[in-house]
């Protein structure tokens, strides 16, 4: 193990670490804090000069009972739940078929086809925004939950096809081999023999898309407007335009608006972590 | 005595296959490749060329591009570089070019630094993973919340980063409102979620460093930074390139923090290309549609020089491992 564990190096040695991991850890994140202890405070605090002394009372609870039922924030969630789980299951379900394909079959231009995906992956997004915007618009999906999604399901499937085809090529080929002798059907060993093979790799990549879309701020400004179909990640900009200033609400705002993936990330985080490493590792 | 097989006395006759059976092998991939391949193609694929198409054209983005734009060949491209006679460089252009290299470079930075942190949380103490989850979660954040936290925590007035200053007995900075600073402003921003991916990385990558590899190396005397360089990092490779390879797109994608903290601002001075071009055609600098697609082009061109590395990469691992 490198390096070496500080406990090898004497009782000091691992005092000092145990004290130096927190102090660290509160540095690291001393900007999110910062935020966090804003939410609790009430208006007055900043009418007064009060920014970085202790809130004069809890006003966590009024704060974020105003996010919840005297903003457009409960909408902006919802938008985002409604776009969010379809690009996922779309993309998920896309890229195991690709996967599957890239990843067990041999054939001309196979890996064309492969680093095609993953090229198209790497592209900046710029270049896109121009015609799918009036792709989008010609089909009339512009300002609609599909018109994004589409998108989203469509360029998340570069970045899903490398993660399942590459997780499917460390599957043991033997057992394909062995269904083929059997003369089991090419898509009852993709549905049965395969796919029940790849439920790690479904899950890692199912909290992952979620976290890039839910995330997402680019397609949701160029394809969507207003509250009816914006993101949160969108939204947010105009809660904070509307209530600008008071930044006890702007920050109770952003932080329900960055909960959902963090608490994605908490309940799934070895799925999360495997899927976002996979690679670095031989 | 040996008994002979039992030989079924009829001669075999393989039962009759369709078409698609007897062609099974080759037309299946193709069937799992369609749907795929059909939304890549029509939203990313095609999309590319049709931007270096109306990247020829000046066009507001009313109607069709052929109907309502008039073509100017590379008029567009000859304005943003400056070439030709009495011409000179579009000055966002400049701006943004030297932008972007200040975000590549510095965004660079997010490797060390992770690999950094990695090898100080690398311990089996009481709680690691937890400390390990909260060092990582920054990643998890959406860049825009990353953008808002820091904005407030650089407010000339109510932010903490002052504050701070000011309780060591140091001045007040306005680092997004001043154009020397406000970039690093935000490159620092966005370095903080981008470390913690780097991080996360390395951790992996540690975890499975040959633990008889670093032994052998203690007895023969080697420690500290020769162990590091001579034996762990070769053993981190992998990771390395993935921390490079995401780092760098990263950075010349990077478009939420510039929108969120600064809006370009001030004076044009954080532009860079990726919000240049949403600027000129969707944003303030309004509905040059032609002209953002000749500057995506150039992007394209210049991250198309990575990628094409990268992909060149991958493909000798792919000989190296062919079954």
């Amino acid at each position: 193990m490198f390096p070496k564990p500080v406990q090898q190096a004497g009782p000091a040695a691992s005092a000092t670490y145990q004290t130096l991991l927190p102090v660290a850890l509160v540095l690291w994140l001393i900007p999110l804090i910062a935020v966090a202890l804003f939410s609790v405070k009430p208006g007055a605090d900043f009418a007064v000069g009060n920014y970085w002394g202790l809130p004069s009372y809890f006003a966590g609870w009024e704060n974020y009972r105003a996010v919840f039922f005297e903003s457009n924030m409960p909408r902006y969630l919802l938008n985002s739940v409604l776009i969010t789980v379809p690009t996922v299951v779309g993309a998920v379900a896309l890229s195991t078929m690709t996967g599957f394909a890239l990843g067990t079959y041999r054939f001309r231009g196979n890996l064309w086809i492969f680093f095609m995906f993953v090229a198209g992956n790497f592209v900046p997004f710029q270049i896109l925004m121009v015609p799918v915007r009036e792709l989008t618009a010609d089909m009339g999906l512009y300002n609609t939950f599909l018109g994004l999604i589409l998108f989203h399901v469509a360029f998340q499937t570069g970045f899903c096809t490398l993660f399942m085809r590459n997780f499917i090529r460390a599957l043991p080929y033997e057992l394909i081999e062995a269904a083929r002798v059997e003369g089991v059907a090419e898509w009852r060993i993709f549905w049965f023999v395969v796919l029940p093979l790849m439920k790690p790799a479904i899950a890692a990549l199912s909290v992952l898309v979620f976290t890039f879309i839910w995330n997402d701020y680019f397609w949701a400004i160029v394809l969507t407007q207003g509250e009816a179909t914006q993101p949160v990640t969108a939204g947010i900009t105009s809660f904070n335009a509307q209530y600008r200033a008071s930044y006890h609400l702007m920050s109770a705002g952003s932080i329900v608006a960055a909960l959902p993936p963090v608490v994605m990330f908490f309940a799934m985080q070895r799925h999360f972590i495997a899927g976002l490493t996979l690679g670095a590792v031989k | 005595m040996v008994e002979a097989p039992a030989v079924p006395q009829e001669e075999h006759v393989p039962p009759r296959r369709g078409w698609y059976r007897r062609n099974e092998i080759a037309i299946t991939p193709w069937l799992f490749l369609a749907p795929g391949i059909l939304f890549f193609a029509v939203y990313v694929i095609v999309p590319i060329f049709q931007s270096f198409d109306i990247s020829l054209y000046e066009w507001s983005g009313l109607g069709s591009v052929a109907e309502n734009g008039e073509y100017v060949g590379l008029a567009n491209y000859r304005d943003i570089l400056g070439i030709g006679p009495d011409e000179t460089m579009d000055r966002d252009f400049e701006i943004s070019i030297r932008n972007n290299f200040w975000w590549l470079t510095l965004y660079l930075l997010a490797i060390p630094f992770g690999l950094g942190i990695a090898l100080f949380l690398n311990q089996t103490v009481a709680g690691i993973r937890l400390y390990k989850s909260l060092f990582f979660f920054p990643f998890v954040l959406s860049q825009v919340i990353v953008g808002l936290v820091f904005s407030w925590f650089y407010l000339p007035n109510e932010g903490l980063l002052n504050a701070i200053l000011e309780f060591f007995g140091g001045e007040g900075v306005n680092i997004l409102g001043d154009p020397d600073t406000a970039t690093f402003g935000i490159i620092a921003a966005g370095l903080w979620p981008q470390t913690a991916y780097c991080m996360i990385l390395y951790l992996t990558g540690l975890n499975a460093v040959d633990p008889e590899q670093v032994e052998a190396a203690r007895l023969d005397g080697a420690k500290g930074w020769r162990m590091l360089w001579h034996v762990i990092l070769p053993q981190l490779k992998p990771a390395t390139f993935i921390a490079f390879v995401v780092t760098v797109i990263g950075a010349l994608r990077s478009f939420d923090l510039v929108a969120i903290m600064t809006n370009g601002g001030p004076f044009g001075q954080t532009n860079i290309l990726s919000f240049w071009i949403w600027d000129v055609s969707l944003g303030e600098g309004g509905l040059k549609y032609g002209y953002a697609s000749a500057i995506a082009v150039i992007l394209f061109g210049i991250m198309m020089v990575f990628i094409s590395y990268f992909i060149w990469s991958m493909w000798r691992d792919e000989r190296a491992v062919r079954r």
